[in-house]
């Protein structure tokens, strides 16, 4: 059915067009400013998360320094206190079901390269982990007691390429040890597990051998399969280990994810509120275009009135006028949002991989 | 008195309130048009002569005194029913034909066919109804600044006959128009008058008010 109401709203939209135009742009500005700061929120939080996610899935597990002991180092410097083979055993019935269990010798050492000198981490490791977790950018695995594989950030300092060899050990307290790199890790960054970027890492053996504690581990990794485990692990290791008394600490990262996250989200809202204010703005102006209408058009509604239309149609004819302008910058808003959210995620997220994603 | 009144009025008062004092546009008219009569309502400017016919036209409401119309006192309707009593029962034709610009002839006269039937006019009876006045189709589908005085005032008296009201109230429907064309619509009043409406003329023209068959005169807001 034709309505002549609404036929009234469009032609006086099209009268009045830069007008009508304008106050839809504002609406457009609005939309697409808080959908775009929205859509980088939604992005940022996904990207940060899944790159916590990869260390946020380690459960580590380190002895506890005395009992009522202090909380352990976060994947940090090694304490005397030890985890022995037994404990390791109990933690590994548990662990198996949540993930890949592994232990973790760690010292920190001298060494020498060449004529320089420094201070590195070296970590001891079973040779199927090290292949499991750990990818390299050069070279391969250790196949044999005396060849290793060292972090990037250790191999840029000492100039270390594969086949450079490292002196382990103060020669003051004995002879030094000779490793050869038969393989350079890929960068990991931060890491809550093994922080290999200025580490050597070895075989157990080849630990052992230097520094003796055969099954007195510095640290028990647990790798989940699921991330959601994490609390469930942690509670049963707990419970397991630390019922007579504190023997080891338990740090899982997803704490650390969850605050991340929820704070990210806090930042994205705050954001989107002040995009939404440019929101309100052009709902004042569409209400103000209205208002000039109105005045404008007092003749047309008394014209209107009193041939015979009832209040409702006049009201009509206003509301229908907004409601056109309205969802005219709002459907363009939300297709340029498409576009310029993807140029905004892309500008300030680096990545769009998360996109398209629910 | 006539007989068969369908418009009465009752000691109808209209004062406009002004910050100079009030302004009494009408003091206590009471008067009685009968059904089918073709009344001139005269007067000099400034007399009341307007605020008259917006009474009876539900344009306004009194500020005290009785409006009766088709023998219902407008004081006890509500603006729904006044509104619909204008759409309805009255027709009203302006000086300044008060035409919606946004819309063509055609529409313009169609808007009160469709405030009252809800549904277009599937009958004809817009394009007859123009065709009557003397607008052919084709200068229906114009919208009103591209037409002569004449022809808006044409167009205004189809919309004013369109929902067949009882009543025709035209306030100078020939002010602004040649003497020709007064004269045509003039007696397209009278035609209409014939067939039964009831027509109240508001002129200071006495050319025109010699086509009604009664003459009220008001002055200072008093009829006299």
């Amino acid at each position: 059915m034709k309505d002549i109401v609404l036929q009234l709203s469009l032609r006086n939209i099209r009268i009045h067009f830069l007008r009508s135009v304008l106050a839809a742009l504002g609406i457009v500005i609005g939309v697409v400013a808080i959908s775009s700061m929205g859509m980088m929120g939604a992005n940022m939080t996904l990207s940060v998360k899944e790159e916590l996610s990869r260390m946020a899935n380690v459960v580590v597990i380190t002895a506890a320094s005395g009992p009522g002991g202090g909380p352990g180092g976060f994947g940090g410097g090694s304490s005397d206190e030890k985890i022995s083979e037994e404990e390791f055993r109990d933690i590994q019935k548990i662990g198996e079901k949540y993930g890949l269990v592994y232990v973790i010798y760690r010292e920190s050492d001298t060494i020498e390269v060449g004529d320089k000198e420094g201070r590195s981490t070296i970590y001891g490791l079973d040779e199927d982990v090290t292949r499991r977790i750990f990818s390299l950018s050069e070279g391969a695995f250790p196949k044999s007691t005396s060849s290793v594989i060292v972090g990037p950030t250790l191999a840029d300092r000492f100039d270390l390429k594969v086949g450079s060899r490292i002196a382990i050990g103060d020669e003051d307290e004995g002879p030094a040890t000779t490793v050869r790199v038969v393989g350079i890790l890929e960068e990991r960054g931060m890491s809550a597990d093994i922080n290999s970027d200025m580490a050597i890492i070895g075989s157990e053996k080849l630990f052992t051998g230097i520094y003796g504690n055969e099954g007195e581990y510095d640290q028990v990794n647990l790798i989940l399969n699921d991330i959601n485990d994490s609390q469930k692990a942690r509670t049963e290791i707990l419970d397991k280990m630390n019922r007579k008394e504190t023997t080891v600490n338990v740090q899982d990262s997803s704490r650390m994810l969850e605050s991340i996250t929820s704070t990210l989200g806090t930042m994205t809202t705050f954001v989107m509120a002040i995009a939404g204010i440019s929101l309100l703005v052009a709902a004042t102006s569409i209400f103000n275009v209205m208002m000039m209408s109105v005045t404008e058009r007092v003749r047309e509604i008394g014209i209107m009135r009193s041939i015979g239309a009832q209040k409702s149609e006049v009201r009509r004819m206003f509301l229908y006028e907004s409601i056109v302008l309205g969802v005219v910058g709002a459907v363009i808003g939300a297709v340029l949002s498409l576009g310029i959210g993807w140029v905004v995620v892309l500008a300030m997220v680096g990545r769009t991989d998360y996109f398209f994603l629910p | 008195m006539p007989e068969d009144p369908i418009i009465e009025l009752f000691e109808v008062t209209k004062v406009y309130p002004l910050p100079a004092g009030d302004v009494i546009a009408l003091d206590r008219v009471s008067m009685a048009i009968g059904d089918g009569e073709f009344v001139a309502i005269m007067g000099p400017s400034g007399s009341g002569k307007s605020t008259l016919l917006n009474q009876l036209g539900c344009l306004d409401r009194p500020t005290s005194g009785n409006l009766l119309i088709g023998g219902r006192n407008t004081r006890e309707m509500n603006d729904r029913e006044l509104t619909s009593l204008r759409l309805n029962t009255i027709g009203y034709i302006f000086q300044r034909f008060n035409l919606i610009s946004l819309l063509s002839a055609y529409e313009n006269v169609e808007f009160p066919y469709l405030m009252k039937h809800r549904r277009p006019d599937g009958s004809g009876r817009v394009a007859t109804l123009l065709s009557q006045v003397g607008i052919d189709s084709a200068m229906a589908k114009h919208k009103p600044p591209e037409l002569s005085g004449g022809q808006q005032q044409r167009v205004a008296i189809a919309r004013a006959l369109v929902n067949d009201p009882q009543i025709l109230l035209c306030d100078e429907p020939t002010g602004n128009l040649d003497s020709v064309t007064g004269q045509q619509i003039m007696e397209m009043l009278t035609g209409l008058n014939r067939k039964g409406r009831t027509i109240v003329v508001v002129t200071h023209d006495p050319g025109v008010a010699r086509y009604a068959r009664r003459i009220i005169t008001v002055r200072d807001g008093r009829v006299a």
